[in-house]
């Protein structure tokens, strides 16, 4: 029996036992002032902090920037799609990037509650609902026509203030032990049909799927809409958190379709092999269901980069960066003469409905409609 | 001298409700009005406390025979499974979540082993029971750390009278041991119930409707915060009402030893050993063997598949050292508030610990938020600086300390102190010199609860922390939004293993008394 490591744990504890009062209030104090506690070898992130001034008023812009020149994008992107992506922008223009991650909503809510403060020079959204809160509260600066003009019109702002940077198709990912596509209906519509029943799952607080819903409400009205939602909701649908967990739902057979995003599949099928039971199915004649949608950018109307903002917002939308969008998220490249990655089913084949992304802001709407037919 | 730590302490904790009240009311009271007039907020509320009720009682059920088995019995390999049984704590709840319904949902691995055996369908695990199953699963160690400190500093002479005067093995336990343990279960359930109201990642994913999704689902689809802080000052309220009940259940019983203390003989199990065992074995198999069995088995099936291994040093180093700065921070901030509750009863005393509570139950990001909007507008200096995050941090997890703290406190005898401040030490001196080192086991089990809930914590740390910090729990979640499961297998392993390390200290530092 080894008994002698405690000895050191025992006297640190004596340690603090002793002082620990001191060190509280300085521990506290600190905390209560935001310095970091035990200074600055917190390392790499920690930026200086600026001496304060007599009253601690709005000193605020400058001591906010983190690093002369450093671009700060806040990213509802996912780390593991992006983060390549930035790094290729700091080699190639030397430009400094900081970056955070978080949900496209909580970030935009973020940005929302920071107020003219906000750090950020830009925001990287999953869904054009995010950006569309933000261009409400007029916190997207207008972006040069020559950015805009990059992409097909119905996948940037109408007011000019974000831009899509790539492309998400919706489609129904079927099991293919259970389906095959002649089993699959033409139209979203054909899934209220009481054959689906216990057989559907959905991601119901997903901004894509929400995206869907109110493309849904432009494109048929709202009584359509709410007849679509309380028909799947009798079929007793399966309820995923998101469109990752919806897409394994099918897999395992717990459901045997999903209304969900193009792009997981292809991630599923490099994470799992071939033999992974399930497909996209794309549904057909300009059908709701078959939407695309974009993931885009917007300058912040704080930002104190904005010309990195906008060299970032060139970058993304130049061909490197289009092709990566490709080959590397399995989305759609929006710029024209970048194809999407083999295997990915052309743009111009998805019989998807014509709809401006920027008349999908009305999310309240849907919400409200969403919470009405017991769907939230 | 104690009041002004204790009042600054409760001070911090007025600022999330601060914020609920002004989001609360900036559209009017008329947007309130229709909030609390909607038939299913009530119906949502009814399902947070239904939940909240069935996940304590059952932690209790699990947690306090573990305890005793690795506190009191002759259980072989004690140590190893009190370490064993404190780890599924950290084991997040979005990751717990998804690998119990891919273990036990419909068409899920156990459906699979079982169906050669002819069993067709298993119960429907989402709603009630499964959501109930996780975070019972992932939250009972709240219940277990806390029993198990007071178990040990239980004085044993109280049991030993018991039994000569001829009361039974069972009737001891019940009469004189778990009535002694009544404040380390009530603390701990405390702790389990508030974040019961508050987890958001196996409600969502185990499909139950209770008060913490409803409040993200309006952040998330709605960009409303209104509503948002109104259900939120609703939790806050059926948070107090707990807190009221929970203090009646207090009592004012005694429970320091009159005497120096003294080691207690270990029961022989006997026969008992092996259903002891086996209930060991079952828990620690759900709560930390099967998370842990899928996420390998997510690793390795992305490592056949060519994904490579990324390093993960950067994010491992943040996530230990800002958990190390919450832990201690924490640890220090909440010895005066539980002083406080225990040497100075009083209505005031009350309500300072009880404030503790407030950040706690709220979910991880109405707090963040509500720092966003402090910090950004009022102190913009130190927003999203590494200072921000632990004082977050604090705020979120101080109960958990305060609870531990408290527990270990109400068995320290004032005599002792009294004795001190007799031989000639002022007040500080004696917090500082008796006082704080007799109830250190409750210090450090405290300080180990926020190191390992900090390890997990997502939504602050997501908002708060300085631009570009990445923690282990930040590049699990990255991955999972994504789908990228083996991705997120290796850094949600490296958690899991980097939280053992703490909780063996803590095991071992055990032998030495």
């Amino acid at each position: 029996m080894s008994r002698r490591p405690p000895q050191k744990v025992q006297s640190a504890l004596r340690f603090l036992g002793r002082f620990w009062i001191p060190i509280a209030l300085t521990a506290l104090l600190m905390a209560a002032c935001g310095q970091p506690p035990s200074g600055q070898d917190a390392g790499e992130t920690t930026e200086e902090t600026t001496e304060e001034t007599t009253t601690g008023e709005t000193t605020a812009q400058e001591a906010l920037t983190p690093g002369e020149g450093a671009l700060v994008i806040y990213s509802g992107r996912s780390q593991e799609l992006v983060e390549p992506l930035f790094e290729q922008f700091e080699d190639e223009s030397g430009i400094e990037v900081q970056v955070r991650y978080g949900d496209t909503a909580e970030l935009a809510a973020t940005i929302l509650e920071e107020g003219e403060n906000s750090p950020a020079d830009l925001f990287f959204a999953q869904d054009p609902g995010a950006l569309g809160a933000l261009t409400d509260e007029g916190r997207l600066r207008p972006l040069p026509q020559e950015t805009l003009d990059r992409v097909p019109e119905h996948f940037r702002s109408d007011d000019g203030v974000w831009v899509g940077t790539s492309g998400r198709a919706r489609v129904v990912a079927y099991n293919t032990d259970e389906l095959s596509e002649s089993d699959l209906p033409d139209s979203i519509f054909g899934f209220t049909d009481p054959e689906w029943e216990g057989k559907i799952g959905w991601a119901p607080t997903n901004g894509s799927f929400q995206a869907f819903v109110t493309a849904l409400r432009v494109l048929e009205g709202e009584d359509v809409a709410r007849e679509w939602l309380e028909g799947i909701q009798a079929n007793d649908p399966f309820v995923y958190p998101d469109n990752a967990t919806a897409l394994e739902g099918v897999a395992t057979g717990e459901v045997e379709v999903a209304f969900v995003n193009h792009y997981y599949l292809y991630q599923a099928l490099e994470e799992q092999g071939e033999d992974f039971p399930a497909r996209n199915y794309y549904l057909k004649n300009g059908d709701p269901g078959a939407l695309v949608l974009a993931a885009g950018a917007g300058i912040l109307d704080t930002a104190q980069n904005p010309e990195a903002a906008q060299s970032f917002l060139d970058f993304a939308l130049s061909e490197e960066a289009q092709r990566y969008f490709a080959d590397e998220t399995y989305e759609y490249p929006l710029v024209e003469g970048v194809e999407p990655a083999e295997g990915v089913v052309a743009l111009s084949k998805i019989q998807s409905p014509r709809v401006d992304l920027s008349n999908l802001d009305d999310l309240q709407g849907t919400l409200e409609l969403l919470q009405e037919t017991g769907v939230l | 001298m104690i009041w002004v730590p204790a009042a600054l302490v409760a001070a911090a904790m007025l600022l999330p409700l601060a914020y609920l009240v002004v989001r609360s009311l900036e559209d009017g009271w008329a947007e309130v009005y229709e909030v609390l007039a909607d038939v299913e907020t009530f119906a949502v509320l009814g399902r947070s406390v239904l939940l909240a009720a069935v996940v304590t009682g059952a932690s209790v059920a699990v947690a306090v025979p573990l305890a005793w088995l690795t506190a009191r019995t002759d259980l072989p390999a004690r140590r190893a499974w009190a370490v064993l049984a404190a780890l599924p704590l950290v084991v997040p709840s979005y990751v717990g979540g998804f690998v119990l319904v891919s273990a036990l949902g419909p068409r899920g691995m156990l459906q699979e082993v079982l169906e050669p055996v002819g069993v067709e369908r298993l119960p429907e695990i989402y709603g009630l029971p499964g959501a109930a199953l996780a975070l019972t699963l992932f939250s009972y160690p709240y219940v277990f750390l806390t029993v198990r400190g007071a178990l040990r500093g239980i004085d044993p002479a109280l049991e030993e009278a018991a039994r000569s005067l001829g009361s039974g093995a069972w009737t001891t336990f019940f009469r004189v041991t778990v009535a002694q343990l009544r404040p380390a279960i009530v603390a701990g359930s405390l702790l389990v119930a508030l974040y019961a109201l508050s987890d958001f990642g196996a409600v969502s994913l185990l499909q139950y409707g209770s008060f913490s999704r409803e409040i993200y689902i309006q952040y998330q689809s709605a960009f409303d915060r209104t509503p948002a802080a109104i259900l939120a000052l609703m939790l806050v309220a059926l948070t107090a009402a707990i807190l009221l009940l929970e203090g009646r259940t207090r009592g004012r019983g005694r429970y320091y030893r009159g005497s120096a203390a003294r080691p207690t003989t270990p029961v022989a199990l006997g026969g008992w050993r092996w259903p002891a065992l086996l209930f060991c074995g079952g828990v620690v198999t759900l709560a930390l063997v099967a998370p842990v069995g899928v996420l390998s088995f997510w690793l390795v099936r992305g490592l056949v598949e060519g994904e490579p291994l990324r390093p993960l040093w950067n994010a491992a180093w943040s996530s230990v050292y800002a958990s190390g700065l919450a832990a201690g921070v924490v640890a220090v901030a909440a010895l005066p508030v539980a002083v406080l509750a225990v040497r100075f009863p009083g209505w005031l005393a009350r309500l300072v610990e009880r404030m503790s509570y407030l950040g706690y139950a709220l979910p991880g990001i109405v707090l963040a938020l509500s720092l966003v909007f402090f910090g950004a507008n009022y102190a913009p200096w130190a927003y999203q600086t590494l200072g921000m995050l632990v004082f977050a941090y604090a705020i979120h997890f101080l109960p958990q300390a305060v609870g531990a703290t408290r527990a270990a406190l109400l068995q320290v005898s004032p005599s002792v102190e009294e004795a001190a401040r007799g031989l000639g030490r002022g007040p500080t001196g004696v917090l500082a010199t008796v006082t704080a080192p007799l109830a250190s086991s409750g210090v450090l089990a405290g300080a180990a609860l926020v190191f390992l809930t900090t390890m997990k914590e997502l939504p602050a740390t997501l908002l708060l922390s300085p631009t570009g910090f990445e923690t282990l729990a930040t590049r699990v979640w990255g991955a999972t939004t994504d789908a990228f499961f083996a991705r997120a297998a290796a850094p949600a392993l490296l958690l899991i293993a980097l939280s053992a390390v703490p909780m063996y200290l803590l095991v071992i530092r055990e032998r030495a008394k």
